[in-house]
């Protein structure tokens, strides 16, 4: 399996459009998505890597000085080309809402109300969203190969893919629709308990909270069906054959039981995963058995070698259970190749380690 | 210091770090010492999943309190009891105490949470906070530990009661936001733990961390807990062959190898350990716990007890004034 697992990842990087990275949190991803566009570029590729919250470091090397939503160029010793970009949640939700209004005021109306302006750092699932609509973007509207995305480290694998559409479904919202919209027919009567339901909500949170939202829904009136659309060409992207998932994990068992989850919830979205990354795996040294070398360091208890024997057999059992624990992942989500990357000497913030990396994957 | 007097520093500590760092396993270990040192702990978790009741041998948490162990015994160990706070759940509850029950059902069920917590953002976080704080005034327990949110989230989830303060003026929720305020930056109540590992990017997003919510939040600061460490080997720095005379015995054909390049990989580890550890220390003057890396990839009761009694040893060679 492993001796595949190079070529077959290597196939992702230069063949497909799309890759998204996902995996829960503290698991590398960002560094893996960097590393899959880096290979890319290497491949003589243009490609662009999309990060969410890369550590300041990588930023830096990566020329991620601030959100600017767009592209910058990183200059490497490659024949393609390298592009990275840090999501801003805000900038691309803007764009949406100025693309989709109907006249620039409606726009303008919208992007001033201070609903809409929590929008972007408050509802659930906008992050999710926004990373899948940039990645939309700039698929369509630019000439890049490939785009890679990082993904928000979330639990729930469907949170991302079924973002673009809770989201729309939230925008035309039916309590609200009912207020924005009155003196439809029968809607009247409902109309009047909405009201009444939302005078004791405001009681609670108060009125100008309520009223923030009612303008916000009020101003947004028009617009649910563009959005619709176009999170519904977000989705047909993400199961499109050009878009290959990577599942990115660490050998820990509670880290590998959610990798699974997600590979699972992947799965009822009939979509599979690509290749599977584990990152921070512990090398494994010779072939004998953690409980024979133990036996071993406990016969030499007290002396030199006795404590050379303790130091491989701890080293020995930890690799083997990392495998134990992998092998079911790497059933789940066969026949994806898996590839091991060993825990490395020191943090990735710059190209060099990046090439580092990407020769260890591939 | 004495762990009992550690523990009843303040009644609530929050625990927090970034994805990976051993978060929940840090929060398992500080109820197992608490409970060692006579202290009855509740856990709450706030994101759901996690494996904090398997650690204990227990099934999944729920909405409902479990106990994960009894306590009592010869040496008067405290009860261990762990519960989730979602925010869904905090809101029935908070409906239900100030007798508006009957909004509740539909207010969950329409979806209009989820309007109105974006029309007041940080309303969930307070939420839980609110019944965080209803458990630490009931005094359900002598400790209570709060598995945070991961880092980017733990500013935004302990910053929540201060932007409240500004978005809702007014009402219940302007009151519960002052509240928790209150109790979190009363350092008599509440303490955060910071978890890392020593590792560059975990130690540079602890020490962000720290300063934002001390400054932000006005949260006060507990000694910070380095996850992870290797343990010190004796031989460690023998060469194989040499060790293996000493011992007066041979070793088999390879055997020199593959013990020399284990023990150079334990010791360069070691020594990147042992920079972070240095950089944090003198990046944030905290007095920092260490817990060891337990070689296995799960975590159960008998490792837990392994943990507890390096904290506590940690813990007593803290000095008093802490």
């Amino acid at each position: 399996m492993t001796a595949d697992a190079a070529p077959m990842l290597r196939e992702l990087v230069e063949q497909r459009r799309i890759l998204v990275c996902c995996g829960s949190g503290g698991v590398g991803k960002t560094t893996t998505a960097a590393v899959l566009a880096m290979e890319a570029a290497r491949a003589g590729r243009r490609a662009v890597v999309v990060t969410i919250d890369p550590a300041k470091r990588l930023a830096d090397a990566l020329g991620l000085e601030g959100l600017t939503g767009t592209p910058s160029k990183i200059d490497g010793p490659w024949p393609g080309e390298l592009w990275a970009l840090m999501l801003d949640t805000k900038s691309t939700f803007d764009d949406l809402v100025v693309a989709n209004a109907a006249t620039p005021e409606q726009g303008q109306r919208i992007l001033s109300n201070r609903f809409y302006r929590n929008i972007s750092g408050a509802l659930s699932g906008t992050q999710e969203y926004m990373a899948m609509e940039k990645l939309y973007e700039l698929h369509q509207q630019t000439d890049f190969d490939l785009v890679v995305v990082d993904t928000p480290p979330t639990r729930n694998a469907l949170d991302f893919i079924d973002a673009p559409r809770r989201l729309s479904r939230f925008l035309d919202h039916r309590l609200f629709r009912m207020i924005t919209s009155p003196g439809r027919g029968v809607l009247k009567a409902v109309n009047v308990a909405a009201q009444t339901f939302l005078r004791t909500v405001s009681r609670v949170v108060g009125a100008e909270v309520i009223d923030d939202a009612v303008a916000f829904f009020q101003a947004f009136e028009g617009m649910e069906e563009g959005f619709r659309e176009r999170a519904d060409a977000v989705v047909g992207l993400l199961s499109d054959d050009d878009t290959a998932f990577v599942l990115v994990a660490s050998p820990r068992r509670d880290t590998i039981a959610e990798a699974r989850y997600f590979a699972e919830k992947l799965g009822e979205a009939d979509i599979s995963v690509r290749a599977l990354i584990v990152n921070r795996m512990h090398p494994s040294f010779g072939d004998g058995l953690a409980e024979a070398t133990r036996e071993r360091s406990e016969t030499l208890a007290g002396t030199d070698l006795g404590g050379l024997y303790a130091n491989l057999a701890e080293f020995q059992l930890v690799a083997s259970r990392e495998e134990e624990h992998l092998a079911g992942l790497a059933a789940a989500v066969a026949p994806a190749p898996v590839v091991r990357v060993p825990f490395l000497s020191s943090d990735v913030h710059d190209v060099a380690g990046l090439t580092e990396l990407a020769d260890l994957m591939l | 210091m004495d762990p009992a007097r550690f523990f009843a520093a303040s009644r609530l500590v929050i625990v927090a770090g970034k994805g990976g760092v051993g978060k929940t396993v840090v929060t398992a270990t500080l109820a197992r010492a608490a409970a060692r040192a006579g202290l009855s702990t509740l856990v709450v978790e706030v994101e759901g999943k996690s494996g904090l009741a398997t650690m204990y041998g227990q099934q999944q948490l729920d909405y409902d309190e479990i106990t994960l162990s009894a306590g009592g015994g010869p040496a008067g160990e405290g009860e261990v009891k762990a519960r989730t706070i979602t925010p869904d759940e905090a809101l029935l509850d908070y409906l239900h105490d100030h007798g508006l029950s009957r909004i509740s059902k539909r207010l969950v069920s329409s979806g209009a949470l989820d309007v109105v917590a974006t029309a007041a953002p940080g309303i969930k976080d307070i939420l839980i906070l609110g019944k965080v704080k209803q458990l630490e005034r009931s005094g359900v327990s002598d400790l209570l530990l709060l598995d945070a949110p991961a880092a980017g989230h733990a500013i935004t989830f302990l910053q929540s009661a201060r932007a409240l303060l500004d978005t809702v003026r007014v009402g219940p929720i302007n009151a519960q936001a002052r509240e928790v305020l209150e109790m979190l930056t009363d350092h008599e109540r509440c303490r955060l733990v910071l978890v890392t590992l020593p590792e560059e990017t975990p130690v540079n997003e602890l020490v962000d961390t720290a300063f934002s919510l001390e400054d932000r939040v006005g949260v006060g600061l507990a000694p910070v807990v380095v996850n992870g460490l290797y343990d010190h080997v004796p031989g460690i720095d023998a060469q194989p062959e040499t060790a293996a005379e000493a011992a007066g015995t041979t070793l088999r054909a390879g055997e020199a190898e593959v013990l020399a390049t284990a023990a150079e990989f334990r010791r360069d580890r070691t020594e990147l350990q042992a920079t972070q550890v240095s950089r944090l220390a003198e990046m944030l003057p905290l007095p920092q716990l260490k817990l060891p890396f337990v070689f296995t990839t799960e975590i159960g009761p008998a490792e837990l007890d392994l943990l507890a009694d390096r904290l506590l040893a940690e813990i007593e060679a803290l000095p008093e004034a802490v």
